[in-house]
């Protein structure tokens, strides 16, 4: 606790730009997953090359991906976008599927219900589809935010600075606080990330909580 | 006007849903289609709107080739309401009787206006208009459906067993709304159901389809009752169709008797044997009772005999027949339109009006 006490304003700045590492991939990665996953849907034969494609991507060790990617985006080795790019092909790795087949758990009925109202293209995906996929995708979201979370500290071994320096620094001249400390401020921002992404749901979503509401 | 032009429907995989389909759906008037599973009735209302395309022949909305119209313009001039509703959970009841006017670019008050006079027209209290679809019993949804199909006032309205999800209690009020509705507004409406009854209680043409998507006959109600083509649409018809073809037969002046009554919390006043009718405070009829079984108490809701049904003077004869039927007197009791008491008539009464009315039928066409 001392050791906190003494360096909380570097283990505050360390959690932010963790959060920034981590939540922008979430962001962006789920844009990127909509249409993705939205065309999965669409044409039902993209669905396993798709939904295997980018679920493999996730077997890529983060390691070696961060490594990589200086040489895919040309970047400079110790630029935090190679991090940001890295956690967004993880999330998208993820989410392709989320979205898939949240869109494909719209019951038929109200599909067809749509198209007989004259419902198409972008207009019945954000106004029909989508919305009733969110508790799905919301799902899929909250596992991605805890991956990436756990997955940046990696980053450290780059030398891009985020929670997972206090790993490997206590780990090295250990220093137990410090450990105990950048594993308790993970779990935190995890926490964090959760709970935002369940109350956006929840915001979403205020049909679900009628008595008898239902998906 | 919807017509059918020699329409055949044939699924990858080679299965037959529609075969040579011509028919004509008459402007502002009901065309239910019958049949059992599998005769291609869903298929059919779903080529109109041209969520499945025809393999071969054409389809007609007032003279215009509907493949030849945009799609979705084509949808949003259609109403189309499915069973349960297909109302989308995620909307309020008033934003999803808005839907289609959304999709048709009106701005919002008029919206907003629009819904809440829909709301009200399907008989639907106003406060249910800010509640979700899972909120609703099943005949509200049903309702709403109803609403939402008519949002944009559309010349057309298709219909696929709108009713069938709910129980007969609800289904039987849902369909005496919808024809009074209909009495009003005068839509062309494609209606499909696989129930007999429904389609002679609401079809002012009724097409019977055979499986395989073939057009058995198709004729007016009492003409398909008297008249059924050949036996597959006499089974499906039924076998009790000559009852049921009273529905259609008005009630001619029936031989009336004044009935003896007690009024609800009185106490009979002198010894009745049998039967005895009780009415409210306005005279509608609320059931029988046997005075003996009560002595010299006042008449409570808890003695009532509600078995017998009530018919109204002018009536069908089924009407009239059943009420007879069903009281457990004999005497079945015939009102007047405000529902109080005009007397009673016995079975072989309306059994002698019966054989004075028969007349020649309407005419109808087999196909």
């Amino acid at each position: 606790m001392t050791w906190l006490a003494d360096n909380w304003r570097t283990v505050l700045d360390l959690a932010l730009s963790h959060l920034y590492l981590a939540g922008i991939p979430l962001v962006v990665g789920l844009l990127v997953s909509l249409p993705l996953g939205w065309a999965a849907k669409r044409w039902s034969r993209s669905y396993p090359a798709l939904i295997t494609t980018t679920g493999l991507l996730y077997t890529i060790p983060s390691l070696a991906l961060f490594v990589l990617m200086p040489g895919v985006l040309g970047t400079k080795i110790l630029d935090p976008v190679n991090v940001v790019v890295a956690m967004t092909v993880y999330t998208v790795a993820l989410l392709v599927r989320t979205v898939a087949d949240g869109l494909r758990a719209v019951p038929d009925h109200i599909e067809q219900a749509a198209t007989a109202m004259g419902y198409r293209g972008l207009r019945r995906l954000l106004g029909v589809e989508l919305p009733l996929a969110v508790p799905v995708i919301a799902a899929g979201l909250r596992v991605a935010a805890v991956s990436n979370v756990s997955i940046v500290s990696v980053a450290s071994l780059l030398g891009v600075s985020q929670l997972g320096d206090l790993l490997v620094d206590g780990y090295n001249r250990v220093i137990w606080g410090e450990l105990v400390t950048g594993i308790l401020a993970c779990v935190t921002l995890a926490l964090l990330l959760d709970l935002v992404i369940v109350t956006g749901s929840r915001v979403l979503t205020p049909w679900l909580r009628v008595q008898g509401g239902r998906a | 006007m919807i017509r059918f032009d020699a329409v055949t429907k044939q699924f990858p995989g080679g299965t037959v849903a529609v075969e040579d389909l011509s028919l004509t759906a008459p402007t502002g008037r009901i065309t239910v289609l019958v049949g059992p599973s599998g005769c291609g009735k869903t298929t059919s209302l779903r080529m109109v709107n041209r969520m499945i395309q025809p393999t071969r022949g054409s389809i007609t909305l007032d003279g215009q080739d509907t493949s030849r119209m945009n799609e979705a313009q084509l949808r949003r001039g259609m109403g189309y309401v499915i069973q349960h509703g297909g109302l989308f959970p995620h909307r309020t009841v008033l934003d999803n009787i808005g839907t289609v006017p959304r999709l048709l670019g009106w701005d919002r008050t008029r919206i907003r206006a629009r819904s809440n006079e829909l709301l009200e027209r399907v008989g639907l209290a106003p406060e249910l208009g800010e509640r979700y679809p899972a909120q609703l019993s099943g005949g509200q949804q049903q309702r709403v459906g109803v609403a939402r199909a008519l949002a944009a006032d559309p010349p057309v309205m298709l219909m696929d067993e709108p009713f069938s999800a709910v129980d007969p209690v609800v289904r039987e009020q849902l369909q005496d709304e919808f024809l009074r509705l209909q009495g009003e507004l005068g839509k062309t409406i494609l209606f499909v159901t696989h129930d007999i009854d429904e389609a002679i209680k609401l079809g002012d043409q009724v097409a019977v389809l055979r499986v395989g998507g073939r057009l058995a006959q198709v004729a007016e109600p009492a003409y398909l009752l008297a008249h059924p083509a050949d036996d597959f649409v006499a089974d499906f018809v039924g076998r009790d169709r000559g009852y049921r073809a009273l529905q259609f037969q008005e009630t001619p002046r029936l031989p009336l008797r004044s009935e003896p009554t007690i009024v609800l919390g009185e106490q009979p006043t002198e010894p009745y044997a049998g039967w005895l009718l009780v009415v409210d405070d306005d005279r509608r009829p609320v059931g029988w009772v046997e005075p003996h079984r009560i002595g010299t108490r006042t008449v409570s809701t808890g003695d009532l005999h509600r078995g017998g049904t009530v018919a109204t003077e002018h009536g069908s004869l089924r009407a009239a027949l059943d009420a007879a039927l069903s009281s457990p007197s004999g005497r079945g009791v015939i009102v007047d339109a405000s529902g109080s008491l005009c007397g009673t008539v016995e079975a072989h009464e309306v059994l002698t009006a019966i054989e004075g009315t028969r007349r020649p039928e309407r005419r109808g066409s087999p196909a």
